[in-house]
This record gives C-alpha cells, sequence and structure tokens, in this order.
C-alpha cells in the first residue's frame, strides 16, 4: 500500500446520505476475480446513460470537468453502507480518490479505505456541507487538502480536524501492511490458542479437505 | 463490575490491546464465498503467505453461481466461472473446507453455516459478506468485513478492531400472529434509521426476542446490517443451543456438556450498562414494506408514502422518483411485476412454510413472475418433503436451486427494466435487483399474498 501524507486535490462533493456500495460499484462491473480493473465501473449506475454502455450521463457531477479529476469524494451520511464489497474501494482508488469526506462511515467500508490507502474523514455534517457546496461552486479555487500529519481537512470554506485512530493513521501515513504488523505478534497469538485449545477444544477442528 | 455479552466475548477474545480502542482479537471461524473470498486466497497465496488454520476455515459457493435447475460452472453473469473455478482450486490448495455446487449440503454462507454447526455460541466468526451478523443468532459475534480482512484473519488468526459501542434493543411484549421478524425488524430500522446502529454491537433481548424462533432470530440479526450495526446478538439459551445439537461440526459426547455447560454463562449481566438502550413495543409492529431505496424507508403495509422532511429532502426526492411513486400514495394496491423469495434473509424451511401456506391452492395473478430460491440443500430436500415445493410450484413460482439468486444484480439474470418487484430480501437499493429494479422489501408472507394477488397487499387480508 502507498504511503499517505498528504493530498490537495478538486473534490466531488456527492451530497447524498446513504451511498451505498452498490452504487459505488454495481455488481455487475465486478467482472474479474481481482482486485483491479474496476475504474470504469465506478459509479456506473449513476454515470452512464443506462446499464452496460459508456456513454456519460451529462448530469452527473463527476462528468463534468473538472470533477472528472477529482481526488476526494464529499459524501452524505453512511457512506459505503450495504455490502461489504471491498471492490467499491479498489475502485476508488484505482480512479484517483484518496480520501472520502462524510459526516458518518459504514463500518466495513471504513476499514477497507483505511487497508487501501483511502482516507476516511470524518467532520461534523454542517463542515461536509461547507467543503461540498464550495467545492461545487468552485471547483478549482476551492480544492480540498487532506493532512494525515495536521489531520485536517481544508479548502478556502475553512479548515476542520478530524480523528483516526493511531492504528489505521500509522498504517495509512506508512502504507504499511497490517498482516505484518500482526505477525509481529505471532508469538502471543500462538500462545493465546494454545491456552484456548485447552478451554474451548470444540473450536480447534481438523482440516477436512 | 457488570459486562454485556459483547464485552465479556470480547474480552475472552482479546489477545493484544493496540492502543487507541483498538485490539487484535482473535478469530475463531472465517467462512469466504466465491465473489468476495476468492480474491481474498488469492492474494494471499500470492504473498507467499499460507491459513493459519485450515480447520477453521470454510468457502462457500453462493453468490455467483446459478439457481437454475440444471445448473452447472457456467453462468449467467457474464465471467462469473472465473469466481466459481478460481475459488474452487484456491480452497482446495489452502486445504479449507469447500461446500462445492454439487455438494448437497450448498447454500448461503449465513444459511448453511448453523446447519453443518460452524457457527457455535461464543465464537467469533468473521465472512466478507456484509449479512454475517445473521450468525450471532447463536449467540456468537459475528461480523462482515472486506476481502483484504478476511486475508488478515486467515493468515494470523486474528483480525485487528476498533471496540464498537454498545446498543440494546429490547422488544416487550410478543409480536401478534400475523406479523413476524422481518416486520420487526423494518419496524426498528424505520425508528432508527439506516445509520442507527452504526459502530454499535447490537443485543436483541427481551420478551419478544426470546418467543422467536431461532430461524426467525436470524431474520432479525441479519436485517441489523441495514441500521449499519457492527453485529447483532442474542444470547444463547435453549433455542439456539437445541438448534445446533447434532451438527456435522459441533461438539459432541463430553465435550458438547462442556461446550453447554460454557455457552450457558454467556449473557449480559443484569446490570450490564449499554452505551445506547432502546425499547421497541411489539403490539406496535404491522406488517411492513419499503416505500424507497434505503431499508429505513419503511411503512406500515396499510400507510402511504410518506412526506420529505426539510433535511432529508433531496434524498426523499430521488427516492420518490426513481420508484415512482408519490407523497401521500398509498402502497397496497399498487401493481407489481414479480416476487422473490429468498436471500439470506428469509429462506430456510420456516420462511417458505409460511409462504406456502399463503398460496396454498391458489395462483400467481397473470404476468406475475413469482421465484423462490431455498437457502440451502437441506432447507431444498426438506421443502420438498414436506410438499411445500409442491404448493409453491402448483402455485406457478418457479423453484429453484440454492443460492443468493436475484437477491442482487450482477450482469446475468435480473428483473427487468423499472420492474417492480417485492422481495424478501434485505436490500430496496437502486438497481439492486436489476437495472432500474424497483424493489420493496417485506416478508415472505406479504410477498406470497401480492403474488397472488399481483399487486401489493395486506398479508392479513389474503
Amino acid at each position: 500500500m502507498e504511503a499517505f501524507s498528504r493530498v490537495t486535490a478538486v473534490a466531488l462533493p456527492l451530497l447524498f446520505d446513504n451511498i451505498d456500495t452498490d452504487i459505488i460499484i454495481p455488481s455487475r462491473e465486478m467482472k474479474s476475480v481481482g482486485k483491479t480493473g474496476l475504474a470504469d465501473g465506478l459509479f456506473a449506475g449513476w454515470r452512464y446513460t443506462a446499464v452496460g454502455n459508456r456513454e456519460p450521463a451529462p448530469d452527473f457531477l463527476m462528468n463534468q470537468p473538472p470533477f472528472d479529476r477529482a481526488r476526494v469524494l464529499i459524501a452524505g451520511v453512511n457512506v459505503g453502507c450495504g455490502s461489504s464489497r471491498e471492490h467499491a474501494v479498489w475502485a476508488l482508488h484505482e480512479y484517483g480518490f484518496r480520501a472520502v469526506i462524510a459526516p458518518s462511515f459504514n463500518p466495513i467500508f471504513r476499514g477497507n479505505c483505511i487497508r487501501n490507502g483511502v482516507v476516511p474523514v470524518q467532520l461534523e455534517a454542517d463542515s461536509v456541507r461547507l467543503l461540498g457546496e464550495a467545492a461545487r461552486a468552485d471547483p478549482l479555487g476551492q480544492q480540498v487538502t487532506v493532512d494525515l500529519d495536521a489531520m485536517t481537512a481544508s479548502s478556502g470554506a475553512g479548515s476542520f480536524g478530524f480523528a483516526l485512530e493511531e492504528d489505521s493513521r500509522a498504517m495509512l501515513r506508512n502504507g504499511w501492511d497490517a498482516i505484518d504488523l500482526t505477525l509481529q505478534h505471532r508469538d502471543r497469538i500462538a500462545a493465546w490458542r494454545e491456552a484456548d485449545r485447552a478451554e474451548r477444544p470444540w473450536i480447534y477442528l481438523e482440516p477436512r479437505a | 463490575m457488570p459486562a454485556t455479552l459483547f464485552e465479556k466475548l470480547w474480552r475472552q477474545h482479546r489477545i493484544a490491546d493496540l492502543g487507541d480502542g483498538v485490539a487484535l482479537i482473535a478469530i475463531d471461524r472465517v467462512m469466504l464465498h466465491e465473489r468476495t473470498g476468492g480474491v481474498a486466497l488469492d492474494s494471499l497465496s500470492k504473498s507467499g503467505r499460507t491459513v493459519l488454520a485450515p480447520g477453521q476455515a470454510f468457502a462457500v459457493m453462493d453468490h455467483i453461481v446459478d439457481t437454475l435447475p440444471g445448473r452447472s460452472d457456467a453462468t449467467k453473469m457474464p465471467t462469473g466461472m472465473a469466481f466459481i473455478t478460481g475459488t474452487r482450486a484456491a480452497a482446495h490448495a489452502a486445504g479449507i473446507g469447500l461446500f462445492d455446487l454439487d455438494d448437497p449440503r450448498q447454500g448461503i454462507c449465513h444459511v448453511i453455516s448453523p446447519e453443518q454447526g460452524i457457527v457455535l455460541p461464543g465464537v467469533t466468526l468473521v465472512c466478507p459478506d456484509s449479512h454475517t451478523g445473521t450468525q450471532g443468532a447463536f449467540g456468537a459475534l459475528a461480523w462482515g468485513i472486506g476481502s483484504s480482512e478476511a486475508e488478515h484473519a486467515l493468515a494470523t488468526g486474528t483480525l485487528r478492531v476498533r471496540k464498537p459501542r454498545t446498543m440494546r434493543i429490547t422488544v416487550r411484549g410478543r409480536l401478534a400472529a400475523a406479523v413476524g421478524a422481518k416486520d420487526l425488524a423494518l419496524h426498528i430500522i424505520a425508528q432508527v434509521g439506516s445509520a442507527g446502529a452504526q459502530g454499535h454491537a447490537v443485543e436483541f433481548a427481551g420478551d419478544g426476542v426470546a418467543a422467536l424462533d431461532i430461524e426467525q432470530r436470524q431474520t432479525l440479526c441479519n436485517m441489523a446490517t441495514e441500521m449499519s450495526a457492527f453485529c447483532a446478538i442474542i444470547a444463547p439459551d435453549d433455542v439456539s443451543i437445541s438448534a445446533l445439537e447434532g451438527t456435522p461440526l459441533a461438539p459432541t459426547g463430553a465435550q458438547w456438556d462442556q461446550a453447554v455447560a460454557a455457552w450457558r454463562t454467556l449473557a449480559s449481566d443484569r446490570d450490564a450498562a449499554f452505551d445506547r438502550d432502546i425499547a421497541i413495543d411489539a403490539d406496535e409492529v404491522a406488517p411492513m414494506i419499503s416505500w424507497g431505496t434505503s431499508p429505513q424507508q419503511s411503512i406500515p403495509v396499510t400507510g402511504t408514502v410518506p412526506r420529505g422532511e426539510a433535511e432529508t429532502e433531496a434524498n426523499h426526492r430521488r427516492a420518490l422518483a426513481y420508484m415512482g411513486l408519490e407523497a401521500g400514495e398509498a402502497l397496497a394496491g399498487l401493481r407489481i411485476d414479480a416476487a422473490f423469495i429468498g436471500s439470506c434473509t428469509n429462506s430456510r424451511l420456516s420462511d417458505l412454510r409460511r409462504a406456502a401456506a399463503v398460496v396454498q391452492g391458489r395462483r400467481v395473478a397473470e404476468g406475475i413472475r413469482a421465484i423462490c430460491v431455498p437457502g440451502s440443500g437441506a432447507v431444498k430436500r426438506a421443502a420438498e418433503a414436506e410438499g411445500i415445493a409442491d404448493t409453491l410450484i402448483a402455485a406457478g413460482f418457479e423453484w429453484r436451486e440454492p443460492g443468493c439468486s436475484m437477491c442482487f444484480f450482477a450482469g446475468g439474470e435480473s428483473f427487468g427494466l423499472r420492474e417492480r418487484v417485492v422481495s424478501t430480501t434485505n436490500r430496496n437499493f437502486e438497481s439492486r435487483q436489476g437495472p432500474e429494479t424497483r424493489t420493496h422489501i417485506a416478508s415472505p408472507e406479504l410477498v406470497a399474498a401480492s403474488a397472488i394477488a399481483g399487486r401489493i397487499v395486506d398479508p392479513r387480508e389474503a
């Protein structure tokens, strides 16, 4: 995962609540088993005029320059609700998004963001609206900066602090792989499992394959 | 200090404190499906890592497989076969158990897990599927994760988890005979909202929950996902423990007795404090149905589509336009194109039994496409033995092979453009069941009754 410290970019304000992962990447756009080849399907239902075609829907903001170059998404409450599909974040990242600003996040989506170099920026609804409305009115003049050192999201509309637990912040800033971090606890995990096996032997099934 | 059930399971599984509210939590069971699990196994093997405990991991074919009779690895969904063959090969290579397409035990992951005794009270169970909380109905700590986290759980036997807050939803009194867990769930979601339980581990409690059978409990926990709960849990009792006794992977003999003794201690202490505590009166729950594009946009079937409020006006207008409805309009009487019974929410034997009771001796209305997809091979065989399948088929329902089927549109089978569908599934999102489909989610009884009428009806009047 790439390390992240700060991004300044055009922001795409989609100020709807409950933007679900089916909207971010419809199931029909998840065509391959891997994590790539998804950017074309990002927001497909809103972005194209009909299912299956690639004709840009003119009224969808991301199709209107300079919003097509956005790297920060600004959304309403409960962004990323619905399906656990990590493809939603893989698609956002592949398209170029590096941060999502919203008043609240679905927990699975939030975890997926952190593991893929997309910063989840949770702000008060009023702050989100201020940043979003400014970005919409003047996308180039009101570019948004998300800074993981200062822990702020800012534009000409204002600067707002946000919080992130240290574990996630460290992973994002350093581009660390969570599995590598956890394997540093390998001995503790093994000791825990051994002690637990004595107490709950029924947990430890033999492989059947 | 008195502790909640969640807190007890959290402490028991906490291997290390990682600071700032994050802990390294031991994972007892990992389930995978071919949609999001294959990619986790693939990525794991590409990074040169192996599965720490293959005996504790299971792969299932449910999301992409066709549910048409005579199905094979080839799917209606373009490129679907690659997910199936890829997951099969990866599961074999990793040495984990696989419930393959031709396996009589195959079915939807959350339906087959308790049938096989994969889920047990007190276990931590994760799956890259948002409805994993369904399995909390057995007193397990079960939650949905992404593919990267699945890879992490497979490789390390753990997850790094930010501790959720706790929320108790107490259901006071019993549900009326004509309403069930799906109505209760939609009633709660309509009250608390789609983000109403965000960041919370939800415990369902109260005599109204204790009175639910084990399948209804799974429906209730399943729908907690639609209020963004981290997980849902119901303390184990005779109902859930006896449902698991004798299942293939449950402990046996002396170990069963030892396990049951441990499970009996799994309950929130009487004075345990929850971060949030809400109460629901069961007698206020009516048959429910969604009108919009979020499960929170649900109303009693006797109601009318509400008007938007200032702060949600944009969402409200969008949902109305999408659904082809107007504020003030009654849902009952609205013509439908199709009816769907299935999914991890409502595809168990008792769901199908209730649907069959409604359609017994009647016919699906002219021009209505009606589909029933049992949740597992075991459910299908039991429904056939009991005559449920015959009843549904005689009424004009398609009778399918087990799987997730048309709960979501993956590019293959779908309901047609802008078709209006009543569905026992969990999501009414835009284009969820097909291009611009207008999905109304409801109970099996309401869906069955509406299929017969050809329009949305109150099942109490069917």
